[in-house]
């Protein structure tokens, strides 16, 4: 997208593209740490460590915890899935059976016969979507003025932003949701995605970030004649790429998986968002396991697809303080 | 004259004083703004409402009374207890079990560490509402349910795990089947953090003490432990905030139920807001809770900060 534009503001970037097309290629992302000092280590044990073999016993020892922890974390999962494909009749068999008997998609087309799940997972995607496009904007400007910017009221205005960690949001539901109502939001997912549009998580990350690039480049745009808007926007959020994938990753995730506030705020059926949705089904079909299954999958599957293709940044994004629990 | 010139002074001040720090304030602008609108005003009002009450009418000022009412309220009493219990269980085990799989982890081949700390990642990246409606079924009533027949392959049950309203070692066994729930997934966000602060342990404390003959055991005891104790503080924290919020696995396992069983602080919260509309009293209750997590924190942090030193 946004790829080469800030070496387009360089005259002597641009030679170097044109001679060499692999300049063009994003770099690698800079070995900037993105851990704040609290949480960092020194990373030199690592090499240290990797140069030395641990012995085959520990190893062994080591996964007969590890492998049956992750059997048991995983279950969940595994028996979710499982349940889905299993037809009604089985699913209340005794004993019950490990594997799927006479596994059918019949639950999942029940759940999209008798439920608005695509409604559902097109809000959760509008919701997501948005909340990611709020945070990537937004906390990436605010950490960017905190982290280059100088202006009276900076440190106090950052304080004030970080000290809203400490206030649990069950505090402000109530208000909020007056707020809301009086803005006539209320089940509107306009009103899901208003009060999240900025969170701490991003602005702190983006500033840590923005503080350990090289500053020349911005400068030399300023010479360019680059307005402020520009120096932000074509410079320093290109070279940002990294922190700003793993705000968005970590926004959109959280943002579909959120519960309370779009419980609240949502009620008309069309209009909830997939795990609203399928917390009510538990409600119109009570005692059918497959149907509240097949949501679960449905809820669940494309987060996992995601976490799977953007691995690196999730595990990166929580070591600089994840929020959530 | 003078008058008009320095109005002109001043003007040419702000214009200076724009063109000098302009930006700074239009880029924090609209993040201030989303702070100030949807937490720091709703936190004012919020305390404000906490000393009112609803009626048909409009609300009226009823001083403490919201609190002195809750505080003498067993439904209130009940979801505090059953908050702190749930939170006791969850975060110690959590924070234990975090800490020693990242050990384990730790000097693994790289592959094998990269598979476990995806693998052990996946369920952080779920809705807990999703993960809920799994256990609710696995421990559901009856014959068929996963749980109960593994009981009865032992000759025991079938138990109501989230229906009986009998209580167990001092509380309800539906608490007792959330907490289950909870402790059974992974602390993702644990290991992650754990992970990362044992990269910075220096390898040459663990030669020394092998060279001196520690054992696995021992070396994790008096070098691990010791060692992690400030990330131990910041995982303890952030899991009792999770934890005393916990509301979705309330909310889809038992409902609160059975009766006022499995009720918790932010489970009444909702509740009492947004079910009853008592906006007065779940303020009450929200800065109830609020002013327990603040002191658990600040306990936590002090406990844990005494002994960092080393």
């Amino acid at each position: 997208m946004a790829r080469g534009r800030p070496a387009a503001m360089d005259p002597a970037a641009v030679d170097r593209t044109a001679v060499d097309p692999t300049a063009v290629e994003p770099r690698p992302a800079p070995p900037v740490s993105l851990i704040p000092e609290a949480v960092a280590a020194p990373t030199v044990a690592v090499g240290a460590l990797a140069g030395r073999r641990q012995p085959r016993r520990d190893r062994l020892a080591s996964l007969a915890v590890l492998v049956p922890v992750a059997i048991v974390g995983l279950f969940p999962f595994y028996w979710m899935v499982t349940q889905a494909l299993t037809p009604g009749a089985a699913a209340i068999r005794v004993p019950p059976s490990l594997v799927p008997v006479d596994a059918t998609l019949d639950n999942l087309a029940g759940l999209f016969a008798q439920a608005p799940v695509l409604l559902w997972a097109f809000n959760s995607l509008v919701v997501a979507t948005a909340i990611m496009v709020g945070h990537v904007i937004f906390d990436s400007m605010a950490g960017y003025a905190f982290a280059r910017k100088r202006f009276p009221g900076k440190a106090l205005f950052f304080t004030l932003i970080v000290s809203s960690l400490m206030i649990p949001v069950h505090v402000t539901l109530v208000p909020r949701f007056i707020l809301i109502t009086n803005l006539g939001l209320d089940d509107n997912l306009l009103g899901v995605i208003a009060p999240s549009i900025a969170d701490v998580f991003g602005i702190f990350l983006m500033r840590q970030f923005m503080q350990s690039l090289p500053s020349e480049l911005e400068e030399a745009a300023r010479v360019d004649g680059a307005n402020e808007w520009q120096v932000f926007w074509r410079i320093v959020m290109p070279l940002s790429r990294p922190a700003v994938a793993t705000v968005g990753i970590f926004s959109f995730v959280g943002a579909w998986n959120a519960f309370l506030w779009p419980l609240i705020v949502l009620s008309e059926r069309n209009l909830l968002t997939l795990p609203v949705g399928v917390a009510l089904l538990q409600q119109e079909f009570r005692s059918d396991i497959g149907l509240q299954m097949a949501g679960a999958v449905v809820g669940a599957v494309p987060m996992i697809l995601l976490f799977l293709l953007f691995q690196r940044h999730f595990l990166e994004g929580v070591r600089v303080g994840a929020l959530k629990g | 004259m003078t008058a008009s010139a320095s109005v002109a002074r001043g003007a040419g001040r702000v214009r200076r004083f724009w063109s000098r720090y302009g930006a700074g304030y239009l880029f924090v602008a609209p993040s201030l703004l989303f702070f100030l609108v949807f937490i720091f005003f709703p936190l004012g009002w919020s305390f404000v409402l906490s000393f009112q009450e609803f009626g048909f009418r409009g609300s009226t000022w009823v001083g403490l009374d919201n609190y002195l009412g809750l505080l003498r309220d067993p439904i209130f009493r009940q979801a505090a207890l059953n908050t702190v219990i749930y939170s006791v269980f969850t975060v110690a085990v959590w924070v234990l079990v975090a800490m020693v799989l990242a050990t384990l982890i730790h000097p693994l081949p790289p592959r094998l560490r990269t598979f476990f700390r995806a693998a052990y990642y996946l369920p952080a990246v779920t809705s807990a509402v999703f993960i809920a409606l799994v256990w609710k079924w696995i421990l559901n009533a009856n014959p068929w349910g996963l749980a109960n027949h593994v009981l009865s392959l032992f000759g025991a049950g079938p138990v109501g795990f989230i229906s009986d309203p009998s209580s167990f070692a001092g509380a309800n066994v539906a608490l007792w089947s959330v907490i289950l729930s909870s402790v059974l997934t992974i602390p993702a966000v644990g290991v992650v953090l754990y992970s990362a602060a044992l990269a910075g342990i220096p390898q040459e404390l663990y030669e020394a003490a092998e060279t001196e003959g520690a054992g696995a055991l021992a070396k994790f005891r008096h070098i691990t432990v010791p060692l992690l104790k400030p990330i131990t503080l910041y995982v303890a924290i952030i899991y009792t905030i999770a934890a005393f919020e916990v509301f979705e696995r309330v909310y889809v396992m038992t409902g609160g139920g059975p009766g006022y069983a499995t009720n918790t602080i932010v489970y009444l919260i909702w509740r009492t807001g947004f079910r009853f509309g008592d906006y007065g009293v779940a303020s009450a209750q929200a800065f109830l809770l609020f002013a327990v997590i603040a002191t658990v924190s600040v306990l936590q942090f002090r406990a844990l900060r005494s002994e960092v030193e080393y």
